[in-house]
């Protein structure tokens, strides 16, 4: 009716200069309007008047009228019935592209009352006889489903695409799975996507033929699959193998996946030549796009860290060029050091040198540490990579030569008997003002103390200082001073009695001042002299690697969604999204939609509602949150989202930079990305020892960074800790 | 709370508090699963100041906000260093090409690699439409480019991207929406968007059958300061114009290693018209490369190529990239670039450069374009060279030696000297590699070439086939 009228007032001559004018200035117009809207500006007043013009012939003018319609539909949404006639009318249109483009846009109109004049016509275009037309509906049943799931269960849409998936044309079957696949993960008890032998065939068959986009739909699909039996994997690889020769990264990453999960399943023999045959595609990928680069990078890291030998003789493909954006440059170095072998080391070294003397001080460092990475991966190698840090440490360059010495120490750990490099280190002793290099060059003169004749000078040095050093230092300094007075107690009686008391008495940090009364409490126990010895001078066990590895369990994991954000960040998915999208906390961001659209201008109140749904179970609370941090993005908000630590993590981490920044075995980086974050951590306890435990490696491992320097002497101060108790009941 | 009625969710959906639902569907949450759907939320066009130019939202949770946060969080942010960024649950993964930036906006676990390959894809899309895809194309296109975003993605799900296909109904000038209008073209075109061959019209018609390929390879080199090359590889593409009558089946030949020897039966000895005979051993002699990994068109039978390394295919309709590949063994660098670079004092630095070409005295390379890197403190040079011009770039830090033409085993030399201002902080240079850049016809650094083009059509036409090579400047740096 109401489009009647409509109609009507614009019933003017249908052809005709007159007419194309008029039709010019109302495109003109609606065309500016969406300007507008893409500005940012509000033009959902002019609702009706861009409204009346859907009746239109011109394609074009009425794909701007839908584009205008979906994006202020949920504002007008008794407006919209009014456009409904002319949906309908055009999902029965001769042209298909109109029949498309009409279902296409309900779709995505979502308005509540829409819903119900969708059934017939997504009903009818599922069984259209243009393909392009099927293709668009079987999408458009996951948009159903999203809206009003039961709906689309009543009307028995869900088995339509699944005899879709049986479709002659390899796009409409390329839809059905990703729709299928949609409404599966979102809501599994659908079971809407259940593969058998016969959907199998289907989509091996569309594999050749479909979009690439569509490939990487199936190939996905096809690794997810459980298969029944060891022929049905092999069939699978021998199918998707070919796909490795595709031209897009997509492809490639998604059929390297699908074959990399089914080949367990076959012989040994044959799973070799599906490793060796995935090597050079993966390498053809280092050569594209940096960002490309980059995700395929951080897969082949994953993929090393499961089968380390497939890119064995590639080494030089992973050398950085200049120009390489850092963060692909990060990601070459650790791979690098990952398939370094006794073959390859000196090509390697040359190359870390190389990148040692170049200007981005983050790089640099990260180069630096690399070859410390390679003497203790690599045995035979190691009096080369010393040879090399000390060239590295002769050119003076402060942060070099600070790392260099940081990595040394971890050096000495594997090889003690390179002490003939001591005098060397001692004298960039005045450079040093990291509290890292600062630390490692204590601890080093500590541990070799019988040797240095004037280990007594050089602690002294430090102990004048004591209280301006940071705690790392001071800790350190502590030890080494101690293990000096153990070994040779005539140099240090004056020395460790002074660090005592400025670590007792003078000092406010609890670990220092712990720490100090253990050492004091263990050398004032003369009835066993050689008990203190055996605690702080006990031998530590050798580094066996320095390389940063996955824990095998979350490698694992982390397998099944290659390609993914998750393999790019080495997290799992539950850390960094939200959990389903039907059910608790999708009814509480339902709840809490409308709120949040009125408080848009006003955060504060947007927050107050949050707070009030705080009473909400914790999975809820922390929905709400991630709402806020995507609306309001002022920080005050993740507060509440502590409740669950490996969300709240993952959403600090978020707050501070790049997770992989965080993730990566950075130097200076945690640090610095932990500066407000380890208050908030504090405060709401995370970082306490629940942490560890909760199964969040990443980050807890950021964490044990920023306190590399008790790792050192963890193993004594372990120890030391058990004698804690005693003392603690003498205070 | 009163507003729980109203909202985009049917009331079945809306329950308060969460309370254990009815319905099978609601209770997904609570198990923990995710999916590694592909989905996209939205997609993005920044210019460099940070105006949204373009804001196309496929999911509700995409939020007109989320411009603000992109902009906030990366464009104003000069500390960022990862092209993915994740804030919340939501996910920014961002491409700069020319003066935009384009982000897609991802809320579940994206596939990474794709969301990428879509970028590229849409920066291609644009290229072929405008020309150029920079600030001002989409402030002029804005419109179409909406158009094709709806088109290519539906709910966040690529579609058909190919370029050819999406020109014939989504055009620049309103032209030829008359035929879109067509109900019968219409059905033609959307046969062929979703078409086992989505490349291909059924009924193109050439009175002249031509095909030309076109062999271009980039050779990548890092060489040393020592003059050892640490890496040396090439990455090469097969560009095709294919301008053929009717649905031709075509077959392609390479003097490819893994192509000659397996298959001894396969289709190499029958209508070779390259004349090379069909024992091992003559194969070998006549030269052969080793690629070592190739990637086709959409076109290419991927099968059969991996069953028998035979390149089949129906080829689009004018310029495609037919495949791309690598290869790393017996590579000709073309151009030997031996630098002497000293410093002297802090206050000079002097240059020699001897470059000396490496091709056959019949060939000669074009552009040939030498950046040879200065300190930054540089406040003047001079430069004497035996070819060709040089001139300092201070802004590049350059100095940048170009040879028009560069005949085979000729060897010229520069001469220059910079000199340096004096600085307060003397920090140390720290030596860019000297980086090359040419092209040079008639040439491939890996040496492959084009053994056979076959086309079999139901017309049982002729066809004129024509072979062009080219090598070009990848990354081709030397260190000194």
């Amino acid at each position: 009716m109401a489009m009647n009228k409509i109609r009507g007032a614009f019933a003017v001559p249908r052809k005709g200069e007159t007419f194309e004018l008029r039709a010019g200035l109302v495109k003109e117009s609606i065309q500016k309007t969406i300007m507008a809207m893409t500005l940012g500006k509000d033009v959902s007043a002019l609702f009706p008047d861009v409204l009346k013009n859907i009746a239109t012939g011109d394609l074009e003018q009425k794909k701007l009228v839908y584009l205008y319609l979906m994006n202020y539909a949920k504002s007008h949404p008794d407006l919209c019935i009014l456009a409904v006639n002319t949906f309908v009318q055009d999902s029965e249109d001769p042209n298909p592209l109109i029949r498309a483009l009409a279902i296409r846009t309900m779709g995505c109109i979502r308005v509540e009352k829409m819903v119900d004049y969708m059934e017939e016509p997504l009903r009818k275009t599922l069984r259209d006889e243009s393909p392009y037309v099927r293709k668009t509906a079987a999408i458009c049943v996951a948009k159903l489903f999203d809206l009003n799931p039961v709906m689309a269960l009543e009307n028995g849409f869900l088995e339509t695409l699944q005899e879709m998936i049986g479709d002659p044309n390899p796009m409409v079957v390329a839809n059905s799975v990703t729709a299928l696949s949609e409404i599966h993960h979102s809501a599994p008890e659908t079971k809407a996507l259940q593969i058998n032998t016969n959907s199998l065939r289907k989509m091996l068959m569309a594999l050749n033929e479909c979009t690439e986009w569509g490939r990487v739909t199936i190939l996905s699909t096809l690794a997810e699959y459980k298969t029944t039996d060891v022929k049905e994997s092999e069939h699978i690889c021998e199918r998707v193998a070919p796909q490795f020769q595709h031209v897009n990264s997509g492809v490639v990453l998604a059929a390297v996946k699908a074959v990399f999960l089914h080949m367990k399943n076959v012989n040994p023999e044959l799973s070799k030549t599906y490793l060796k045959k995935m090597a050079p595609p993966l390498v053809t990928l280092v050569s594209s796009a940096p960002e490309v680069q980059y995700v395929a990078l951080r897969n082949i890291d994953l993929l090393l860290q499961k089968q380390p030998d497939i890119l064995q003789k590639e080494l030089r493909v992973f050398f950085c060029k200049y120009n390489d954006p850092p963060y692909v440059k990060f990601q070459k170095l650790e791979i690098m050091v990952r398939i370094a072998n006794d073959r390859n080391v000196d090509q390697l070294l040359a190359e870390l040198k190389e990148y040692a003397l170049e200007v981005d001080m983050d790089f640099v460092r990260r180069a630096v540490k690399a070859i410390g990475q390679v003497a203790i991966k690599i045995e035979s190698a190691s009096e080369r990579c010393v040879n090399t840090l000390l060239d590295l440490i002769n050119t003076k360059v402060n942060y070099v030569v600070q790392e260099a010495i940081v990595v040394i120490k971890d050096i000495f750990r594997k090889y003690p008997g390179y002490e003939g490099i001591i005098p060397t280190l001692c004298q960039c002793i005045d450079e040093l003002d990291e509290p890292n290099a600062r630390a490692a060059l204590i601890w080093i003169v500590g541990e070799y103390a019988e040797k240095i004749s004037n280990a007594g000078d050089i602690l002294g040095g430090f102990v004048d200082g004591f209280n301006e050093e940071f705690s790392s230092t001071q800790l350190q300094i502590l030890t080494s001073v101690v293990k000096l007075f153990l070994k040779r107690p005539e140099k240090a009686q004056g020395l460790v009695q002074r660090v005592l008391q400025a670590a007792t008495a003078e000092n406010d940090n609890p670990d220092v001042r712990d720490r100090a009364y253990i050492y004091w409490r263990l050398l004032s126990n003369t009835s066993d002299s050689e008990a203190t010895k055996n605690i702080v001078l006990s031998d530590k066990p050798p580094i066996v690697t320095t390389i940063h590895s996955l824990p095998p369990a979350l490698l694992d994991q982390l397998l099944t969604e290659l390609s993914t954000l998750s393999s790019v960040y080495h997290k799992p998915p539950e850390q960094f999204v939200g959990h389903g999208r039907f059910g608790a906390d999708a009814v509480q961001r339902a709840a809490i939609e409308e709120q949040l659209q009125n408080a848009r201008e006003n955060p504060l109140a947007a927050a107050a509602a949050a707070a009030a749904d705080g009473t909400a179970p914790p999975a809820q609370a922390q929905n709400n949150v991630e709402n806020l941090l995507d609306i309001d993005f002022d920080g005050g908000a993740p507060a509440s989202a502590q409740n669950e630590p490996a969300s709240g993590m993952s959403g600090l981490e978020g707050l501070a930079g790049t997770p992989v920044r965080v993730a990566s075995p950075a130097v200076g980086a945690p640090s610095q990305a932990n500066n407000n974050l380890d208050d908030l951590l504090g405060v709401f306890g995370d970082s306490g020892p629940a942490q560890p435990s909760a199964g969040a490696p990443s980050g807890s491992a950021d964490l044990m960074n920023g306190f590399s320097g008790l790792d050192l002497s963890a193993n004594g101060g372990g120890q030391n800790k058990k004698s804690n108790d005693d003392i603690m009941s003498l205070f | 709370m009163p507003n729980m009625q109203s909202g985009r969710c049917t009331s079945f959906f809306i329950l308060p508090g969460g309370v254990d639902p009815p319905h099978p569907c609601f209770r997904s949450s609570l198990q923990l699963h995710d999916s590694t759907s592909t989905m996209l939320s939205g997609i993005l066009v920044f210019n460099q100041k940070g105006e949204n130019l373009i804001f196309r939202a496929f999911r509700s949770d995409c939020r007109p906000r989320l411009a603000d946060i992109f902009r906030i969080q990366v464009i104003s942010n000069p500390q960022v260093r990862s092209p993915i960024l994740t804030l919340g649950s939501t996910t920014f993964s961002h491409v700069k090409h020319e003066n935009i930036y384009l982000v897609a906006v991802t809320k579940s676990n994206a596939n990474a690699a794709l969301v990428f390959e879509f970028l590229y894809r849409l920066i291609m899309l644009g290229k072929s439409y405008f020309g150029k895809f920079d600030e001002e194309a989409v402030k002029n296109n804005f419109v179409l480019i909406y158009e094709l975003l709806d088109e290519i993605l539906d709910f966040g799900y690529p579609q058909n991207t190919d370029p050819d296909t999406l020109k014939m109904y989504i055009t620049t000038e309103g032209v030829k929406s008359a035929i879109t209008n067509n109900p019968t073209d219409s059905s033609r075109i959307t046969q062929q968007a979703t078409g086992a061959q989505s490349w291909r019209r059924a009924d193109i018609k050439y009175r002249k059958n031509e095909a030309f390929v076109d062999v271009i390879e980039d050779v990548n080199l890092l060489m040393s300061a020592t003059g050892t090359v640490l890496r040396a590889d090439v990455n090469g593409q097969i560009v095709m114009r294919a301008y053929l009558s009717g649905t031709p089946e075509c077959k392609f030949g390479l003097n490819d290693r893994l192509l000659l020897d397996p298959g001894e039966s396969s289709s190499g000895g029958r209508g070779n018209d390259s004349g090379l005979g069909t024992s091992r051993a003559t194969r070998a002699a006549a030269g052969s490369v080793t690629l070592e990994d190739c990637q086709f068109h959409q076109c290419v039978k991927l099968g059969r190529f991996d069953a028998d390394r035979i390149i089949s295919f129906v080829p689009p309709d004018g310029e495609f990239e037919l495949m791309r590949y690598r290869a790393t063994e017996n590579v000709n660098l073309p151009f030997k670039v031996h630098p002497i670079v000293r410093e002297i004092g802090t206050t000079k630095v002097e240059y020699s450069v001897a470059i000396k070409a490496n091709y056959s005295s019949k060939l000669f390379a074009t552009n040939v374009v030498i950046r040879i890197p200065t300190p930054l403190n540089t406040a003047k040079t001079t430069e004497r060279t035996s070819q060709g011009r040089a001139k300092y770039e201070p802004e590049q830090n350059n100095i940048v030696w170009k040879i028009a033409r560069f005949s085979g085993q000729s060897e010229f030399v520069l001469n220059a000297e910079a000199t340096l201002t004096s600085m307060t902080h003397q920090k140390a240079w720290s030596r860019p590699p000297l980086s090359l850049s040419f092209s040079l016809l008639m040439f491939t650094s890996s040496g492959l070439l084009v053994r056979y083009l076959k086309v079999f059509e139901k017309g049982n036409y002729s066809s004129v086939k024509w072979v062009r090579y080219m090598t070009r400047a990848g990354s081709y740096e030397i260190r000194f």
